[in-house]
């Protein structure tokens, strides 16, 4: 039998604990432990971006991380986006542009979407497709998420002028 | 549930102990991406896991005797934010970083990639080419063996029970040095190599090229080391015959399986054309750095 190992972590912004299978990923710990079901198991397997956060500053997917490696790391996840009952810009443009259909996607866009403008304040068109070419979406065609996310980038700016 | 097991040990010696106990189906964890999908899938039975991310020296870049020490489980977005390294090994950097997504780079390491022995591998023929070697550690201790040792065949390395990579070593850079790495995929992101090539070369003061080494994916069950390719163009300032010389020696010993993404004809044809435009970008850097 597999030994069940405690675990110690920061999930955004408060710390948390929980006991945790050695093969459980942090998605399922995300879901399953702390109830923070935001994010979404699409695949499992890296290649659709529904279940990503932030891990220590770095987007990834949390299918492919292990619950076990959170020890001691900060992780984001679409929880911690809005302020309160404050949605945080990305949020707000998604909906004006309606840049989502069946909203499976979203949560995992929306993080990658913030990681992305974390690093770059100021993304061309074609660096933000890129960057966001790990998170598919079957509904929308991409032309909506990728004018929100256009649209946020340059409110974020202005309000940090 | 499983019986999977999972340690996290802070030494390259801790971890060789536990992966050699552990058995065979004891795995060294760095990024994970290629290691969890097996594992979920069932492809690789449950076993213990050792997390290498806690060895200090598995982590992070590092300028060393004139050459850069990169750190196993180093990932490929810390590679592109590192500027002295782009500077000088362009083509191993953008070969890193053309796997998967960003959130695949967030945790993808090049030692992950070469020792999951895929030969698509797009971190391994510009390794090839750039002569890189790895720090392997082992319960005898450590050794140092080439990047192109590693693979034996797709899916299996040359590594004994209970070693792992623990770095990758790139050697000094001669003056007037660069190298491109580049892939052919029917898409523009998030797919796999039909064909890759590395070009790694050196110009004299004149533009010739004093060396040189190329570096082939996708066209044999491992990345191939392409001597007689880089020979044709040693000599040459990239003439257009060195460059159908080089095109005909680099599609000579592709020996490909056909499957859905390309016929072996196919990639034998790109792997000509791929070497001679990476080696052509290689010589625009080189010349660039004089």
């Amino acid at each position: 039998m597999s030994k069940r190992q405690h675990i110690s972590a920061v999930v955004n912004g408060d710390p948390v604990e929980f006991l945790t299978d050695p093969r459980a990923t942090l998605l399922d710990a995300l879901r399953d432990d702390l109830g923070l079901t935001g994010s979404k198991e699409g695949c499992g397997s890296g290649d659709c971006g529904a279940c990503s956060v932030i891990l220590d500053g770095r987007l990834v997917c949390s299918c492919l991380v292990l619950a076990v490696e959170a020890e001691g790391r900060r992780v984001e996840t679409i929880e911690g986006l809005a302020d309160g009952s404050k949605l945080h810009p990305l949020q707000q443009k998604f909906l004006e542009h309606a840049a989502l259909q069946c909203g499976f996607c979203t949560p995992g866009l929306l993080v990658a979407a913030k990681a992305l403008l974390d690093a770059n304040p100021n993304p061309t068109e074609s660096e933000a497709r890129y960057w966001l070419a790990g998170n598919l979406c079957r509904c929308t065609g991409y032309d909506k998420i990728i004018r929100a996310v256009m649209d946020a980038a340059a409110e974020l700016r202005q309000e940090t002028v | 549930m499983s019986e999977v097991d999972f340690i996290a040990p802070t030494s390259p010696e801790q971890a060789a102990r536990a992966l050699l106990a552990g058995g065979a189906t004891a795995r060294p964890l760095g990024g994970g991406t290629d290691l969890l999908v097996q594992l979920r899938s069932g492809r690789l039975p449950p076993g213990l896991i050792v997390d290498i991310k806690r060895i200090p020296e598995a982590i992070g870049i590092r300028q060393e005797a004139g050459g850069f020490v990169i750190g196993a489980a180093t990932p490929g977005i810390t590679l592109s934010e590192h500027a002295a390294l782009g500077q000088a090994w362009p083509g191993v950097v953008e070969g890193a970083n053309l796997i998967g997504s960003t959130q695949v780079q967030g945790r993808a390491s090049m030692a992950g990639n070469l020792c999951n022995a895929s030969p698509a591998a797009d971190s391994v023929p510009a390794l090839v080419a750039a002569r890189a070697t790895c720090l392997i550690v082992g319960p005898e201790g450590r050794r140092t063996a080439p990047v192109e040792s590693i693979a034996v065949a797709p899916g299996r390395t040359s590594l004994a029970p209970g070693e792992f990579v623990l770095e990758i070593l790139l050697p000094p850079r001669p003056a007037r040095s660069a190298d491109a790495y580049l892939r052919m995929i029917p898409r523009t992101e998030m797919d796999i190599a039909v064909v890759g090539a590395g070009v790694n070369l050196t110009l004299d003061a004149n533009g010739v090229i004093s060396d040189a080494h190329v570096a082939l994916g996708a066209v044999g069950p491992t990345v191939i080391l392409a001597t007689e390719a880089a020979a044709a163009i040693i000599g040459s300032k990239l003439d257009d015959e060195a460059l159908a010389r080089l095109d005909a020696a680099a599609r000579a010993v592709c020996r490909p399986i056909s499957d859905k993404r390309g016929t072996s004809e196919f990639r034998t044809k790109i792997a000509g054309v791929l070497a001679r435009r990476a080696a052509v970008i290689a010589y625009g850097r080189a010349e660039k750095t004089a």
